[in-house]
């Protein structure tokens, strides 16, 4: 039986990837599937509170996530094809319009 | 008596159909409706005059106009003799004024414009003479002053008319201010402002002082000036008299009712009505007096030199009505209504037949180029002239009678100043005479001194102008015959009528004196007719010689005393200057849009800062998003 701190150091760490390579890097691309991690990661710590409280409402949260995570791939990659298509690039620090 | 309430109203429907329907559907028959009003008016007035004289008198509240606290007021009606004098002289010059526009008017484009302004003014004079409580009083006062306004602007695209009604509107302002302190003052004192209470209670508080501004004075001399503010303004009193000359651009039907006939008298009515208050302060009554006997010697001077036809015969109005207030000043309250009801007659008639020569002579108004119109106009002539004789208190003239009651009334008045203001107004009755004259002689008499084409187009006016001149005529002489004096074995009736208002002032003189004053005004009236006819018929070289000799005194009565330079020089330039250089330079230009400019400049200067924040780099937002988050975590494990 792996213990619950070992399940959520997993996801504290996949969380922390994601995060880390949202910053650092600037391929949107490489950006996208980095908030992919972080959701994952929360997933990961509701399945595994879910199954140590014996509560299966923590599981039903989670297919709600990856519903809404499937729809976010699907409009997030259709925006990144229209910026390409605009830009011919997908690196962020070229689109930089969206300021004051 | 309910059917008293058909006087204010049924000019009011005249009023609301003529403005609602006289453009686009009665148009040139506006006069039907507004006619119909006054003579139905003139009925019903003519019937309450019955009821008073019968003994009745009425003092009705019929709506709740305000009810706030301890503080009520209704729009109510008090019928007595006072109100029943004034109804009738306001009736009776707006319906003949009323039918003589008619032809004054004829084919003007604002026609229905102008009957409904003139049943407006009725309503509103009627509203006045007739409420019973002082804010009524108010309304009526204001309703007559608008309408002025509003008749003066008549021909409102022309600028003097537009400037002569706003001055009479602002002039009237510093009267009405003072007036309404004073109602203010009678809220506060009596706890209503009815008059029957406050008249009834006056005796009570006649003893009491207020401090005003750092000085005790007695509260009804208080009271009384303030309402006398109201009546300088309206009555075109010094100093405020300056508006009623102006207010002579408007049409002449105009000058005759309001400016001549009824609103500028409604000031002598309140001080008539208020009696009560003013008998309690002999320091208002001197000021009274003093102030009437100054404005009527002071317009009367005026007069003497003045070219233009109506400007004359409004000086003569402040001079007639200065003469009403000498004698509400010496306490003669009746006297000086006698007057107010027989110049009526007299004054309107004057201005219409002014307005008949004006109409002949194409709106010439300078007598310097009339003369010899007595040929071509023989009605006008010889109404004008029988009104120039009643104004001038030839015998048996209404103006006789009323005059000479004030003389004799102020020359017997226990007032410490009523000798001085008989002397005055002896003096000023042969001045009233010599410019009376005057005009008649330079108008009518010798020979045409305009352009050939003026005289080719004299005629005498229209049957619907006439027949109103002809029956003012008739008012003219026979007003006066109600009040003949006892002592010329006639039975004062007019002054009975009003005793249980007016009261009766308490003047001791023999017959004998009271002949011999009568004598001196008369004489100082036929001195007066007997000068101009020397100096304007025989030696005509005389009046421009003796301006030539008398050259200061001349300008300075030429130009009215250079009352108007003055208020100018004192009142209007400061007043531009401080707009000029403190309203817009300073609380404009610098406090104004200062804050109107800085908000938004101080909102614009720290947003543009703000957006220094907004780089548009998603990695900036992703690492402020991931610093928050850690601040957070980092505060939840501490805690």
């Amino acid at each position: 039986m792996v213990p619950l701190q070992w399940y959520l150091m997993l996801s504290a760490a996949v969380f922390t990837i994601g995060v880390f390579g949202f910053i650092t890097r600037r391929n949107i691309i490489i950006m996208f599937m980095s908030i992919e991690l972080m959701l994952n990661a929360v997933n990961i710590s509701l399945v595994s509170f879910s199954h140590y409280l014996q509560d299966l409402r923590g599981q039903i949260l989670v297919f709600f996530i990856i519903t809404v995570a499937a729809a976010e791939a699907a409009i997030g990659l259709a925006i990144i094809i229209a910026l390409f298509r605009n830009k011919t690039t997908a690196h962020v620090d070229d689109m930089n319009e969206m300021k004051g | 008596m309910n059917y008293y309430l058909l006087i204010p109203f049924l000019p009011l429907a005249a009023f609301i159909i003529n403005i609602l329907f006289g453009k686009s559907i009665i148009r040139d028959k506006a006069h039907w409706v507004a006619i119909a009003a006054v003579a139905g008016s003139w009925v019903v007035s003519v019937a309450t005059l019955t009821d008073v004289l019968s003994g009745k008198s009425l003092n009705q509240d019929i709506y709740t106009w305000i009810l706030s606290g301890g503080f009520k007021v209704s729009v109510g009606f008090l019928i007595d003799q006072l109100t029943t004098v004034m109804l009738i002289v306001v009736t009776t010059c707006s319906m003949l004024i009323h039918i003589y526009s008619v032809g004054y008017m004829h084919g003007d484009k604002g026609y229905y414009r102008f009957f409904s302004y003139l049943s407006l003014f009725t309503f509103s004079m009627l509203m006045l003479v007739m409420a019973n409580n002082f804010l009524q009083l108010y309304f009526g006062w204001e309703g007559v002053g608008l309408c002025s306004y509003f008749l003066i602007g008549y021909y409102f695209n022309k600028k003097s008319a537009s400037d002569a009604g706003k001055k009479a509107f602002i002039v009237n302002r510093f009267g009405d201010f003072g007036f309404g302190l004073g109602i203010i003052i009678i809220f506060l004192t009596f706890g209503t402002v009815y008059y029957e209470p406050v008249f009834s209670q006056a005796g009570a508080f006649a003893a009491k002082t207020v401090n005003f501004l750092g000085y005790d004075v007695h509260l009804m001399t208080l009271i009384a000036l303030l309402l006398f503010c109201g009546s300088v303004g309206k009555s075109a009193q010094m100093p405020l008299h300056v508006w009623l000359p102006d207010a002579m651009e408007g049409p002449t039907p105009v000058s005759a009712l309001i400016h001549a006939a009824t609103m500028v008298t409604a000031g002598v009515f309140l001080v008539a009505r208020c009696n009560p208050i003013f008998s309690l302060s002999e320091t208002a009554l001197i000021v009274v007096a003093l102030v009437g006997a100054i404005t009527s010697l002071f317009a009367a001077t005026i007069a003497l030199v003045q070219n233009d036809l109506k400007r004359i015969i409004a000086y003569s109005t402040i001079s007639q009505l200065g003469y009403m207030f000498l004698a509400c000043g010496v306490g003669a309250y009746t006297a000086g209504v006698f007057h107010l009801y027989t110049h009526a007659f007299f004054k309107a008639l004057l201005f219409l037949c002014a307005g008949s020569v004006m109409h002949a002579m194409a709106g010439e108004l300078d007598i310097q180029k009339m003369g010899g119109l007595k040929k071509y106009m023989p009605v006008t002539y010889w109404t004008m002239f029988i009104a120039s004789l009643s104004i001038s208190g030839i015998p048996g003239f209404a103006g006789f009678f009323s005059k000479d009651e004030i003389l004799w009334l102020a020359y017997s008045s226990p007032n410490p100043v009523g000798k001085l203001v008989w002397a005055i107004g002896a003096f000023v009755a042969f001045l009233t005479a010599f410019y009376s004259f005057r005009l008649i002689f330079l108008t009518f008499h010798s020979t045409f001194r305009g352009t050939h084409e003026q005289e080719h187009h004299l005629h005498e006016s229209p049957k619907s102008m006439t027949v109103p001149l002809m029956l003012l005529c008739i008012g003219a002489v026979a007003a006066g015959w109600v009040g003949i004096p006892s002592v010329l074995g006639g039975g004062a009736h007019f002054t009975e009528f009003m005793r249980p208002i007016l009261g009766h002032p308490e003047g001791h003189g023999t017959h004998a004196e009271e002949l011999v004053v009568m004598g001196i005004s008369v004489a100082a009236g036929f001195l007066g007719i007997g000068l101009a006819y020397y100096m304007y018929l025989m030696r005509k070289d005389l009046p421009v010689k003796l301006a030539a000799q008398f050259n200061g005194a001349y300008k300075v009565l030429f130009n009215k005393y250079y009352v108007d330079e003055l208020y100018s020089f004192l009142i209007i330039r400061p007043t531009i200057w401080i707009a000029k250089n403190v309203l817009i330079g300073v609380t404009d230009a610098k406090v104004i849009e200062a804050i109107v400019n800085g908000v938004p400049g101080a909102i614009g200067a720290f947003s543009r800062q703000l957006r220094k924040a907004q780089t548009g780099f998603l990695h900036h937002y992703a690492t402020i998003m991931a610093m928050g988050l850690l601040v957070i975590l980092v505060l939840m494990l501490m805690r």
